[in-house]
Protein backbone atom coordinates (compact mmCIF):
# COMPACT_ATOMS: atom_id res chain seq x y z
CA UNK A 1 0.00 0.00 0.00
CA UNK A 2 2.86 2.35 0.88
CA UNK A 3 4.79 1.80 -2.33
CA UNK A 4 1.96 2.82 -4.73
CA UNK A 5 1.20 5.80 -2.46
CA UNK A 6 4.80 7.03 -2.45
CA UNK A 7 5.28 6.30 -6.16
CA UNK A 8 2.35 8.54 -7.10
CA UNK A 9 3.62 11.39 -4.90
CA UNK A 10 7.13 10.99 -6.30
CA UNK A 11 5.96 11.00 -9.90
CA UNK A 12 3.62 13.98 -9.52
CA UNK A 13 6.26 16.07 -7.75
CA UNK A 14 8.73 15.20 -10.52
CA UNK A 15 6.17 16.12 -13.20
CA UNK A 16 5.47 19.47 -11.53
CA UNK A 17 9.11 20.46 -12.02
CA UNK A 18 9.28 19.24 -15.64
CA UNK A 19 8.32 21.26 -18.72
CA UNK A 20 4.65 22.23 -18.55
CA UNK A 21 4.47 21.40 -14.84
CA UNK A 22 2.31 23.55 -12.64
CA UNK A 23 4.77 24.76 -10.05
CA UNK A 24 5.94 27.74 -12.11
CA UNK A 25 2.38 28.77 -12.99
CA UNK A 26 1.20 28.84 -9.38
CA UNK A 27 4.31 30.66 -8.22
CA UNK A 28 4.20 33.20 -11.04
CA UNK A 29 0.57 34.01 -10.37
CA UNK A 30 1.18 34.42 -6.65
CA UNK A 31 4.12 36.72 -7.30
CA UNK A 32 2.15 38.80 -9.82
CA UNK A 33 -0.74 39.41 -7.43
CA UNK A 34 1.49 40.33 -4.50
CA UNK A 35 3.71 42.62 -6.57
CA UNK A 36 0.87 44.39 -8.36
CA UNK A 37 -1.31 44.91 -5.30
CA UNK A 38 0.75 47.66 -3.59
CA UNK A 39 1.23 49.39 -6.95
CA UNK A 40 -2.51 49.38 -7.56
CA UNK A 41 -3.46 50.52 -4.08
CA UNK A 42 -0.81 53.19 -3.76
CA UNK A 43 1.84 53.94 -1.16
CA UNK A 44 -0.49 54.05 1.86
CA UNK A 45 1.67 52.06 4.27
CA UNK A 46 -0.90 51.89 7.06
CA UNK A 47 -3.57 50.56 4.69
CA UNK A 48 -1.21 48.01 3.17
CA UNK A 49 -0.22 46.82 6.61
CA UNK A 50 -3.87 46.28 7.53
CA UNK A 51 -4.76 44.31 4.40
CA UNK A 52 -1.49 42.35 4.08
CA UNK A 53 -2.57 39.05 5.77
CA UNK A 54 -5.89 38.94 3.94
CA UNK A 55 -4.28 39.82 0.60
CA UNK A 56 -1.70 37.07 0.99
CA UNK A 57 -4.43 34.56 1.82
CA UNK A 58 -6.45 35.55 -1.25
CA UNK A 59 -3.36 35.28 -3.47
CA UNK A 60 -2.59 31.84 -2.04
CA UNK A 61 -6.17 30.64 -2.51
CA UNK A 62 -6.34 31.79 -6.12
CA UNK A 63 -2.93 30.34 -7.01
CA UNK A 64 -3.98 26.96 -5.64
CA UNK A 65 -7.27 27.10 -7.58
CA UNK A 66 -5.45 28.09 -10.76
CA UNK A 67 -3.29 24.98 -10.65
CA UNK A 68 -6.13 22.65 -9.60
CA UNK A 69 -7.31 21.33 -12.93
CA UNK A 70 -3.93 19.81 -13.72
CA UNK A 71 -4.33 17.37 -10.81
CA UNK A 72 -6.36 14.78 -12.74
CA UNK A 73 -6.67 16.00 -16.36
CA UNK A 74 -3.48 14.44 -17.75
CA UNK A 75 -3.91 11.14 -15.92
CA UNK A 76 -7.50 10.92 -17.12
CA UNK A 77 -6.66 11.66 -20.73
CA UNK A 78 -3.63 9.41 -21.09
CA UNK A 79 -5.28 6.41 -19.43
CA UNK A 80 -3.04 6.35 -16.34
CA UNK A 81 -6.05 6.82 -14.09
CA UNK A 82 -7.67 3.61 -15.36
CA UNK A 83 -4.53 1.62 -14.68
CA UNK A 84 -4.36 3.14 -11.19
CA UNK A 85 -8.06 2.45 -10.59
CA UNK A 86 -7.62 -1.29 -11.01
CA UNK A 87 -4.18 -1.35 -9.39
CA UNK A 88 -3.12 -2.85 -6.07
CA UNK A 89 -3.98 0.23 -4.00
CA UNK A 90 -7.54 1.52 -3.51
CA UNK A 91 -8.32 4.60 -5.59
CA UNK A 92 -8.80 6.52 -2.33
CA UNK A 93 -5.10 6.04 -1.57
CA UNK A 94 -4.19 7.29 -5.05
CA UNK A 95 -6.47 10.33 -4.58
CA UNK A 96 -4.83 11.15 -1.23
CA UNK A 97 -1.38 10.84 -2.81
CA UNK A 98 -2.30 13.11 -5.72
CA UNK A 99 -3.78 15.77 -3.43
CA UNK A 100 -0.71 15.63 -1.18
CA UNK A 101 1.56 15.97 -4.22
CA UNK A 102 -0.40 19.06 -5.25
CA UNK A 103 0.05 20.52 -1.77
CA UNK A 104 3.79 19.81 -1.87
CA UNK A 105 4.17 21.57 -5.24
CA UNK A 106 1.63 24.41 -4.92
CA UNK A 107 0.24 25.14 -1.44
CA UNK A 108 3.29 24.46 0.70
CA UNK A 109 5.97 26.38 -1.26
CA UNK A 110 3.62 29.36 -1.66
CA UNK A 111 2.76 29.36 2.05
CA UNK A 112 6.46 29.36 2.91
CA UNK A 113 7.18 32.16 0.43
CA UNK A 114 4.22 34.27 1.58
CA UNK A 115 5.87 35.96 4.62
CA UNK A 116 8.87 36.91 2.46
CA UNK A 117 6.65 38.47 -0.19
CA UNK A 118 4.62 39.99 2.65
CA UNK A 119 7.29 42.63 3.09
CA UNK A 120 6.17 44.10 -0.23
CA UNK A 121 2.83 44.66 1.51
CA UNK A 122 4.44 46.11 4.65
CA UNK A 123 3.42 43.02 6.64
CA UNK A 124 4.00 43.46 10.37
CA UNK A 125 7.01 41.38 11.39
CA UNK A 126 5.32 40.12 14.56
CA UNK A 127 2.55 38.52 12.47
CA UNK A 128 4.98 36.40 10.46
CA UNK A 129 5.07 33.27 12.71
CA UNK A 130 1.27 33.08 13.00
CA UNK A 131 0.77 33.72 9.29
CA UNK A 132 3.33 31.11 8.31
CA UNK A 133 1.79 28.49 10.61
CA UNK A 134 -1.81 29.13 9.56
CA UNK A 135 -0.94 29.25 5.86
CA UNK A 136 1.05 26.01 5.92
CA UNK A 137 -1.84 24.32 7.76
CA UNK A 138 -4.61 25.90 5.72
CA UNK A 139 -2.97 25.31 2.33
CA UNK A 140 -3.25 21.57 2.92
CA UNK A 141 -7.03 21.90 3.01
CA UNK A 142 -6.91 24.21 -0.03
CA UNK A 143 -5.16 21.44 -2.00
CA UNK A 144 -7.46 18.70 -0.66
CA UNK A 145 -10.58 20.62 -1.70
CA UNK A 146 -9.05 21.68 -5.03
CA UNK A 147 -8.33 18.00 -5.74
CA UNK A 148 -11.94 17.15 -4.94
CA UNK A 149 -13.11 19.83 -7.39
CA UNK A 150 -10.68 18.50 -10.00
CA UNK A 151 -11.97 14.95 -9.54
CA UNK A 152 -15.61 16.01 -9.90
CA UNK A 153 -14.93 18.01 -13.08
CA UNK A 154 -12.37 15.70 -14.72
CA UNK A 155 -13.09 15.11 -18.40
CA UNK A 156 -15.18 18.26 -18.76
CA UNK A 157 -14.13 21.07 -21.06
CA UNK A 158 -13.44 24.30 -19.20
CA UNK A 159 -13.40 22.29 -15.99
CA UNK A 160 -11.27 24.96 -14.34
CA UNK A 161 -14.12 27.44 -14.20
CA UNK A 162 -16.43 24.84 -12.70
CA UNK A 163 -13.84 23.93 -10.07
CA UNK A 164 -13.78 27.55 -8.91
CA UNK A 165 -17.56 27.72 -8.63
CA UNK A 166 -17.83 24.39 -6.83
CA UNK A 167 -15.00 24.92 -4.40
CA UNK A 168 -15.42 28.60 -3.60
CA UNK A 169 -18.11 28.06 -0.92
CA UNK A 170 -15.89 25.46 0.74
CA UNK A 171 -12.99 27.92 0.80
CA UNK A 172 -14.93 30.55 2.75
CA UNK A 173 -14.54 28.95 6.21
CA UNK A 174 -10.84 28.40 5.51
CA UNK A 175 -10.49 32.05 4.54
CA UNK A 176 -12.31 33.32 7.65
CA UNK A 177 -10.43 31.20 10.18
CA UNK A 178 -7.15 31.37 8.27
CA UNK A 179 -7.09 35.17 8.26
CA UNK A 180 -8.21 35.56 11.88
CA UNK A 181 -5.59 33.02 12.94
CA UNK A 182 -2.95 34.97 11.00
CA UNK A 183 -3.79 38.44 12.33
CA UNK A 184 -3.12 37.46 15.95
CA UNK A 185 -2.62 40.64 17.98
CA UNK A 186 -5.36 42.78 16.48
CA UNK A 187 -8.19 40.60 17.75
CA UNK A 188 -6.45 39.35 20.85
CA UNK A 189 -4.44 36.18 21.35
CA UNK A 190 -7.42 34.06 22.49
CA UNK A 191 -9.35 34.49 19.26
CA UNK A 192 -6.21 33.81 17.28
CA UNK A 193 -5.64 30.45 18.98
CA UNK A 194 -9.24 29.31 18.72
CA UNK A 195 -9.34 30.36 15.06
CA UNK A 196 -6.23 28.31 14.42
CA UNK A 197 -7.78 25.28 16.10
CA UNK A 198 -10.95 25.55 14.00
CA UNK A 199 -8.77 25.96 10.89
CA UNK A 200 -6.90 22.79 11.85
CA UNK A 201 -10.22 20.96 12.35
CA UNK A 202 -11.39 21.99 8.87
CA UNK A 203 -8.06 20.77 7.48
CA UNK A 204 -8.40 17.37 9.16
CA UNK A 205 -11.96 17.04 7.91
CA UNK A 206 -10.89 17.81 4.35
CA UNK A 207 -8.04 15.28 4.51
CA UNK A 208 -10.56 12.58 5.46
CA UNK A 209 -13.40 13.54 3.12
CA UNK A 210 -11.52 14.62 -0.04
CA UNK A 211 -9.86 11.27 -0.97
CA UNK A 212 -13.06 9.29 -0.43
CA UNK A 213 -15.25 11.74 -2.36
CA UNK A 214 -12.61 12.18 -5.11
CA UNK A 215 -12.31 8.43 -5.64
CA UNK A 216 -16.09 8.06 -5.88
CA UNK A 217 -16.25 10.89 -8.45
CA UNK A 218 -13.38 9.41 -10.50
CA UNK A 219 -14.96 5.94 -10.53
CA UNK A 220 -18.21 7.42 -11.80
CA UNK A 221 -16.33 9.30 -14.55
CA UNK A 222 -14.51 6.19 -15.75
CA UNK A 223 -17.56 3.98 -16.16
CA UNK B 1 0.74 -19.98 -11.92
CA UNK B 2 -2.14 -22.13 -10.73
CA UNK B 3 -4.87 -23.41 -12.96
CA UNK B 4 -7.17 -20.51 -13.64
CA UNK B 5 -10.52 -20.22 -15.31
CA UNK B 6 -12.22 -16.94 -16.12
CA UNK B 7 -15.95 -17.41 -16.48
CA UNK B 8 -18.47 -14.88 -17.71
CA UNK B 9 -22.10 -15.74 -17.07
CA UNK B 10 -24.82 -13.96 -19.01
CA UNK B 11 -22.94 -10.70 -18.84
CA UNK B 12 -24.67 -7.48 -19.88
CA UNK B 13 -23.15 -4.05 -20.12
CA UNK B 14 -24.83 -0.69 -20.28
CA UNK B 15 -22.90 2.52 -20.94
CA UNK B 16 -24.46 5.95 -21.10
CA UNK B 17 -28.00 4.52 -21.16
CA UNK B 18 -27.23 2.29 -24.14
CA UNK B 19 -27.17 -1.50 -23.89
CA UNK B 20 -23.78 -2.35 -25.39
CA UNK B 21 -24.07 -6.12 -25.19
CA UNK B 22 -26.20 -8.60 -23.31
CA UNK B 23 -26.33 -12.30 -22.40
CA UNK B 24 -22.70 -12.91 -23.08
CA UNK B 25 -21.24 -16.13 -21.70
CA UNK B 26 -17.79 -17.63 -22.18
CA UNK B 27 -14.98 -19.30 -20.30
CA UNK B 28 -11.21 -19.06 -20.77
CA UNK B 29 -8.65 -21.28 -19.08
CA UNK B 30 -4.98 -21.07 -18.21
CA UNK B 31 -2.81 -21.09 -21.30
CA UNK B 32 -5.64 -19.92 -23.53
CA UNK B 33 -6.05 -16.75 -25.49
CA UNK B 34 -9.43 -15.36 -26.42
CA UNK B 35 -9.56 -12.98 -29.37
CA UNK B 36 -12.63 -10.75 -29.44
CA UNK B 37 -13.91 -9.92 -32.89
CA UNK B 38 -16.80 -7.87 -34.08
CA UNK B 39 -17.60 -4.67 -35.93
CA UNK B 40 -16.73 -1.25 -34.47
CA UNK B 41 -19.01 -0.42 -31.58
CA UNK B 42 -19.95 -4.04 -30.92
CA UNK B 43 -18.71 -3.74 -27.34
CA UNK B 44 -15.25 -5.31 -27.42
CA UNK B 45 -13.65 -2.51 -25.40
CA UNK B 46 -16.66 -2.40 -23.07
CA UNK B 47 -16.21 -6.11 -22.37
CA UNK B 48 -12.54 -5.61 -21.51
CA UNK B 49 -13.46 -2.70 -19.22
CA UNK B 50 -16.14 -4.80 -17.57
CA UNK B 51 -13.69 -7.63 -16.91
CA UNK B 52 -11.15 -5.14 -15.53
CA UNK B 53 -13.82 -3.81 -13.16
CA UNK B 54 -13.90 -0.27 -14.56
CA UNK B 55 -17.49 -0.60 -15.80
CA UNK B 56 -19.70 -2.64 -13.52
CA UNK B 57 -21.84 -5.19 -15.41
CA UNK B 58 -25.54 -4.35 -15.72
CA UNK B 59 -26.31 -7.99 -15.03
CA UNK B 60 -24.56 -11.33 -14.97
CA UNK B 61 -21.31 -12.11 -13.21
CA UNK B 62 -17.61 -12.70 -13.68
CA UNK B 63 -15.63 -15.29 -11.78
CA UNK B 64 -11.92 -16.02 -11.78
CA UNK B 65 -11.70 -19.60 -10.55
CA UNK B 66 -8.36 -20.40 -8.94
CA UNK B 67 -7.58 -16.71 -8.48
CA UNK B 68 -6.97 -14.89 -5.23
CA UNK B 69 -9.98 -14.37 -2.97
CA UNK B 70 -8.55 -11.16 -1.54
CA UNK B 71 -8.06 -9.40 -4.86
CA UNK B 72 -10.52 -8.15 -7.44
CA UNK B 73 -10.23 -9.52 -10.97
CA UNK B 74 -8.85 -6.12 -12.01
CA UNK B 75 -6.09 -6.37 -9.43
CA UNK B 76 -5.06 -9.69 -10.98
CA UNK B 77 -5.06 -8.24 -14.48
CA UNK B 78 -2.98 -6.00 -16.70
CA UNK B 79 -5.18 -3.73 -18.79
CA UNK B 80 -3.60 -2.16 -21.87
CA UNK B 81 -6.15 0.31 -23.23
CA UNK B 82 -6.05 2.46 -26.36
CA UNK B 83 -4.27 5.15 -24.38
CA UNK B 84 -0.71 4.32 -23.45
CA UNK B 85 -0.74 5.59 -19.85
CA UNK B 86 2.73 7.10 -20.14
CA UNK B 87 3.88 10.63 -19.40
CA UNK B 88 5.53 12.55 -22.26
CA UNK B 89 7.64 14.58 -19.79
CA UNK B 90 9.24 11.47 -18.29
CA UNK B 91 11.87 9.28 -19.93
CA UNK B 92 11.13 5.70 -20.93
CA UNK B 93 12.99 4.45 -17.88
CA UNK B 94 11.19 6.88 -15.53
CA UNK B 95 7.80 5.84 -16.89
CA UNK B 96 8.57 2.19 -16.34
CA UNK B 97 10.08 2.88 -12.93
CA UNK B 98 6.88 4.57 -11.81
CA UNK B 99 4.62 1.73 -12.99
CA UNK B 100 6.90 -0.89 -11.52
CA UNK B 101 6.74 0.78 -8.12
CA UNK B 102 3.00 1.38 -8.41
CA UNK B 103 2.14 -2.13 -9.57
CA UNK B 104 4.49 -3.67 -7.05
CA UNK B 105 6.84 -5.78 -9.12
CA UNK B 106 10.54 -6.48 -8.86
CA UNK B 107 12.87 -3.62 -9.82
CA UNK B 108 14.92 -5.93 -12.06
CA UNK B 109 11.80 -6.38 -14.18
CA UNK B 110 12.34 -2.90 -15.67
CA UNK B 111 15.50 -3.95 -17.51
CA UNK B 112 13.85 -7.17 -18.67
CA UNK B 113 10.77 -5.34 -19.91
CA UNK B 114 12.89 -2.83 -21.87
CA UNK B 115 14.86 -5.72 -23.35
CA UNK B 116 11.72 -7.62 -24.39
CA UNK B 117 10.13 -4.59 -26.04
CA UNK B 118 13.35 -3.30 -27.63
CA UNK B 119 13.39 -0.07 -25.64
CA UNK B 120 16.92 -0.28 -24.21
CA UNK B 121 18.42 2.20 -26.69
CA UNK B 122 15.54 4.62 -25.95
CA UNK B 123 15.71 4.34 -22.15
CA UNK B 124 16.82 7.91 -21.48
CA UNK B 125 14.69 9.66 -24.09
CA UNK B 126 11.54 11.49 -23.02
CA UNK B 127 8.43 9.59 -24.05
CA UNK B 128 7.32 12.71 -25.95
CA UNK B 129 10.09 12.05 -28.49
CA UNK B 130 9.00 8.49 -29.28
CA UNK B 131 7.12 7.49 -32.40
CA UNK B 132 3.59 6.08 -32.13
CA UNK B 133 4.86 2.51 -32.38
CA UNK B 134 7.58 3.12 -29.80
CA UNK B 135 5.01 4.63 -27.41
CA UNK B 136 2.88 1.52 -27.87
CA UNK B 137 5.89 -0.64 -27.03
CA UNK B 138 6.42 1.42 -23.88
CA UNK B 139 2.79 0.74 -22.89
CA UNK B 140 3.16 -2.98 -23.63
CA UNK B 141 6.34 -3.14 -21.54
CA UNK B 142 4.08 -2.58 -18.53
CA UNK B 143 2.87 -6.18 -18.96
CA UNK B 144 6.26 -7.44 -17.84
CA UNK B 145 6.77 -5.12 -14.84
CA UNK B 146 4.60 -7.08 -12.46
CA UNK B 147 3.19 -10.58 -12.63
CA UNK B 148 -0.52 -10.70 -13.37
CA UNK B 149 -2.24 -13.89 -14.55
CA UNK B 150 -4.83 -12.12 -16.71
CA UNK B 151 -3.88 -9.82 -19.59
CA UNK B 152 -6.56 -7.63 -21.16
CA UNK B 153 -5.24 -6.11 -24.38
CA UNK B 154 -7.22 -3.59 -26.39
CA UNK B 155 -5.79 -3.43 -29.93
CA UNK B 156 -2.24 -4.11 -28.70
CA UNK B 157 -0.71 -4.05 -32.17
CA UNK B 158 -1.83 -0.56 -33.24
CA UNK B 159 1.18 1.27 -34.61
CA UNK B 160 3.56 -1.68 -34.25
CA UNK B 161 5.86 -2.76 -37.09
CA UNK B 162 6.29 -6.40 -38.11
CA UNK B 163 9.31 -6.95 -35.86
CA UNK B 164 7.49 -5.48 -32.84
CA UNK B 165 4.41 -7.64 -33.44
CA UNK B 166 6.78 -10.63 -33.42
CA UNK B 167 8.20 -9.43 -30.05
CA UNK B 168 4.67 -9.12 -28.67
CA UNK B 169 3.92 -12.65 -29.86
CA UNK B 170 6.98 -13.98 -28.06
CA UNK B 171 5.94 -12.23 -24.85
CA UNK B 172 2.34 -13.49 -25.13
CA UNK B 173 3.55 -17.03 -25.87
CA UNK B 174 5.68 -17.03 -22.73
CA UNK B 175 2.76 -15.74 -20.67
CA UNK B 176 0.40 -18.44 -21.96
CA UNK B 177 3.00 -21.17 -21.47
CA UNK B 178 3.37 -20.03 -17.85
CA UNK B 179 -0.35 -20.60 -17.36
CA UNK B 180 -1.63 -17.08 -17.97
CA UNK B 181 -4.80 -15.99 -19.73
CA UNK B 182 -5.01 -13.35 -22.48
CA UNK B 183 -8.14 -11.65 -23.75
CA UNK B 184 -7.44 -9.32 -26.66
CA UNK B 185 -9.22 -7.36 -29.31
CA UNK B 186 -7.43 -7.19 -32.61
CA UNK B 187 -8.20 -6.89 -36.28
CA UNK B 188 -5.00 -8.51 -37.53
CA UNK B 189 -4.17 -12.21 -37.43
CA UNK B 190 -1.63 -12.72 -34.67
CA UNK B 191 -1.14 -16.37 -35.62
CA UNK B 192 -1.19 -17.59 -32.02
CA UNK B 193 -1.69 -21.35 -31.80
CA UNK B 194 -3.45 -21.08 -28.42
CA UNK B 195 -6.00 -18.53 -29.62
CA UNK B 196 -9.73 -19.00 -29.88
CA UNK B 197 -11.95 -16.39 -31.47
CA UNK B 198 -15.07 -15.04 -29.86
CA UNK B 199 -17.39 -13.35 -32.33
CA UNK B 200 -19.75 -10.63 -31.18
CA UNK B 201 -22.90 -11.67 -32.99
CA UNK B 202 -26.18 -9.91 -33.45
CA UNK B 203 -27.84 -11.57 -30.47
CA UNK B 204 -25.18 -9.95 -28.24
CA UNK B 205 -25.44 -6.44 -29.39
CA UNK B 206 -29.14 -5.79 -29.05
CA UNK B 207 -28.54 -2.15 -29.90
CA UNK B 208 -31.35 -0.16 -28.40
CA UNK B 209 -31.60 3.30 -26.99
CA UNK B 210 -32.98 3.48 -23.52
CA UNK B 211 -33.40 6.24 -21.01
CA UNK B 212 -30.92 6.69 -18.17
CA UNK B 213 -31.89 4.70 -15.15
Amino acid sequence: MLSPFLSVIGRDVKLAFRAGGGIGTAFGFFLTVVVLLPIGIGPDQALLQRIAPGALWIALLMSVLLSADRIYTADYEDGSLEVMAIGPAPLEVVALAKALAHWLTAGLPLAIAAPLLGFLLNLRADLVPGLLLSMITGSLALSMLAALGAAVTVGLRKGGLLISLLILPLYIPLMIFGVTASTGGQAGPDISTSSYLILAAVVLLSVVVSPVASAAALRAHMR
Amino acid sequence: MKDLRLIAEELSCRRGGRMVFSNLSFAVESGEMLILRGPNGAGKTSLLRTIAGLTPPASGRLILEGGSDDLTIGQQAHYIAHQNASKPQLSVRENLYFWQRFLGGDERAIAAAMEAMDLVHLADYDAALLSAGQKRRLALARLLLAERPLWLLDEPTVGLDVASVERLRTVMDAHLNAGGIIIATTHIDLGMAQARTFEFREEHWAVQLEGFD
